[in-house]
């Protein structure tokens, strides 16, 4: 990683997230050869932290724009980094075309439950019940549908090869985090097939609470909705 | 050869290797023709999602410093409009082809010029412009195809080669580029992989309003540049003598050849203004011939959409008389012959 000094709101995840990834890509020992594909949302600096190539895409586009690198250069490892409204909301149809095509990319979601950038708004992801700006008196199902669980759906095309989803609400569940990132960055470079890591991951700000509050409520409400593990390893990679 | 064919092959020749698309009529042979032909040549084609999948692919693929295009038709250029605007935001160079058909929403399959405004004035959000060619020939959709690249790359800013219908489906002897050596690509700012070097960004987005107000300063220049260096016309006057100026460009321009030459026989001193750039809009066409001009007739398969650049250029000097046909259908010759006689009858008899 740079030196560059985080944007992040306090307590959030992200700065977690983006070491994870660093880490693993420097254990790998692909950093020259990394590409990454920055999304529109809180994470769309993530290119001023990487000490990697990075382009940066559209809202929802990622692994349009991801696929378009990897067909020009199939021997650079490509990633995306993407929050639930890019992946889970606008972005939808890239998302699951790239895992149906196979695409030899690597995906890293982060799922908050909410909007972060444009401030608290109901995210694909938003717990029922879950009180954000666009729904004051929380998530109704009548009104505003149920979350959406993005690598269950995913986990079921073919083309898709490591699908995993962890949590970074404490050291435990960090050390499997950067585990199963590692796994999907190897699917990769092995050209196994498409690989994605849902990362459960707090929003004080706009969740209303405490840094310390936050982690609890990743543990107590989020998993519950989102449940760990890998949904998917025909990789085989251990 | 086939017009799409010959469009598909003018780009492999120029060293086009990356084709991202979705089907869509009436131009699907041209990613037909690519599905074949780039793996026999060591290129990629890939059949997205979604038009707007595609042109992301292309920003991907450019970014990386592939040789890359995509094409589509007038619904589906309209999804790809984002991706564009994103692509001359990140000076990308890539070409886009639109084979225009009828609309406003679905429309129709049959060939229209209705989207002169959205290809020239702009089309996605943002201050940006394209390097928009028209060819009115199979001949033309392959030279300019092939030169599409060339000067995508000059200028680092997305060319778009704009058609019809019937252009594609045309058939008509061609003489085909020559094979372009694919030289290595020579794009210091491309994500290739940081090796031995700082990290590349490809990016549109400046947060801090000055450096966005500088980029857009920059790029007016660009447009500038390319304003003074890339106006393309074609002024057929066979006598020299012509008073009276049909104005169109692409399909239309064929038929108002065959009017100018009908008008002629009926004593109409008749030439024909033909645009090949549509942006930069070549102003200096009309300069060529102001002087002995009494008229214009601005002849599209629109109701009125490059009209409005023929008056800019004109500026009141001239009358400006405007035909049109939409929805698909065709102007006749003869129709356009009948606006000359009346358009002739005013400012012609009064010159003597």
């Amino acid at each position: 990683m740079s030196d560059k000094v985080l944007h992040y709101c306090p307590g959030c995840t992200h700065g977690l997230a983006h070491r994870l990834v660093a880490e693993v890509i420097d254990e790998l020992g692909i950093l020259e050869r990394t590409i990454g594909v920055a999304s529109v949302g809180c994470s769309v600096f993530a290119y001023d932290y990487f000490r990697c190539d990075f382009q940066q895409a559209a809202h929802g586009r990622a692994p349009a724009v991801a696929t378009g690198i990897k067909r020009v250069h199939p021997e650079a490892v490509v990633f995306t980094y993407q929050g639930d409204g890019d992946l889970a909301a606008i972005g939808t149809a890239e998302i699951v075309h790239a895992a149906a095509r196979g695409e030899q990319i690597t995906v890293i979601f982060i799922n908050n439950a909410i909007y972060g950038m444009t401030g608290g708004q109901m995210a694909p992801t938003t717990l029922v019940g879950q009180a954000t700006t666009t729904t004051p008196q929380g998530r109704a199902p009548e009104r505003a549908g149920y979350p959406v669980r993005m690598s269950e759906i995913l986990a079921t095309l073919d083309g898709a090869a490591y699908i995993a989803r962890m949590s970074l609400h404490d050291p435990l569940h960090v050390g499997r985090a950067r585990r199963a990132i590692r796994k999907a960055f190897e699917v990769q470079l092995k050209g196994l097939g498409f690989s994605m890591v849902e990362l459960l991951s707090s929003c004080p700000v706009n969740w209303g609470l405490k840094p310390i509050e936050a982690l609890h409520w990743i543990e107590q409400r989020m998993i519950p909705s989102f449940p760990l593990g890998e949904l998917k390893n025909t990789a085989g990679v251990v | 050869m086939k017009g799409l064919e010959a469009m598909g092959e003018a780009a492999i020749r120029a060293g086009c290797r990356y084709f991202f698309g979705y089907p869509i009529t009436p131009q699907s042979e041209l990613p037909e023709y690519m599905a074949r032909r780039l793996p026999e040549v060591g290129g990629v084609f890939l059949q997205a999602e979604s038009e707007v999948a595609a042109i992301n692919m292309v920003f991907g693929a450019a970014g990386a410093g592939g040789r890359v295009m995509t094409s589509s038709s007038s619904p589906g250029i309209s999804l790809k409009q984002e991706g564009i605007s994103y692509i001359a935001g990140a000076e990308l160079p890539c070409v886009i082809v639109n084979m225009m058909r009828g609309g406003p929403g679905l429309g129709g399959i049959h060939p229209s010029q209705s989207d002169y405004f959205q290809a020239t004035k702009g089309g996605g959000h943002g201050d940006y412009r394209l390097l928009v060619l028209a060819p009115a020939s199979v001949q033309e959709l392959a030279d300019l195809m092939f030169e599409a690249f060339e000067l995508s790359e000059r200028y680092r800013n997305p060319v778009l080669v704009l058609g019809d219908g019937l252009l594609g489906q045309m058939m008509e002897p061609v003489r085909l580029p020559p094979e372009q050596a694919v030289a290595p690509p020579n794009r210091p700012w491309a994500t290739t992989g940081a090796r031995g070097r700082a990290p590349n960004l490809v990016s549109s987005f400046h947060i801090d309003p000055a450096e966005l107000e500088a980029l857009n300063l920059r790029l007016q220049e660009k447009y500038r540049t390319i304003r003074a260096e890339q106006t393309r016309f074609a002024v057929e006057d066979p006598e020299g003598d012509a008073r009276l100026f049909l104005v169109a460009y692409g399909t239309a321009a064929r038929v108002c050849r065959a009017a100018m030459r009908r008008a002629r026989a009926e004593g109409i001193p008749t030439g024909l203004i033909r645009p090949i750039s549509l942006w930069p809009f070549p102003d200096a066409a009309f300069e060529q011939v102001m002087e002995r001009a009494l008229g214009f007739l601005t002849v599209e398969l629109s109701l009125g959409q490059m009209v409005e650049d023929v008056r800019l250029a004109v500026a009141g000097r001239r009358p400006v008389e405007f035909y049109g046909r939409t929805g698909g259908m065709l102007p006749d010759p003869e129709a356009i012959v009948e606006r000359l006689h009346l358009l002739w009858e005013k400012v012609g008899v009064r010159h003597g």
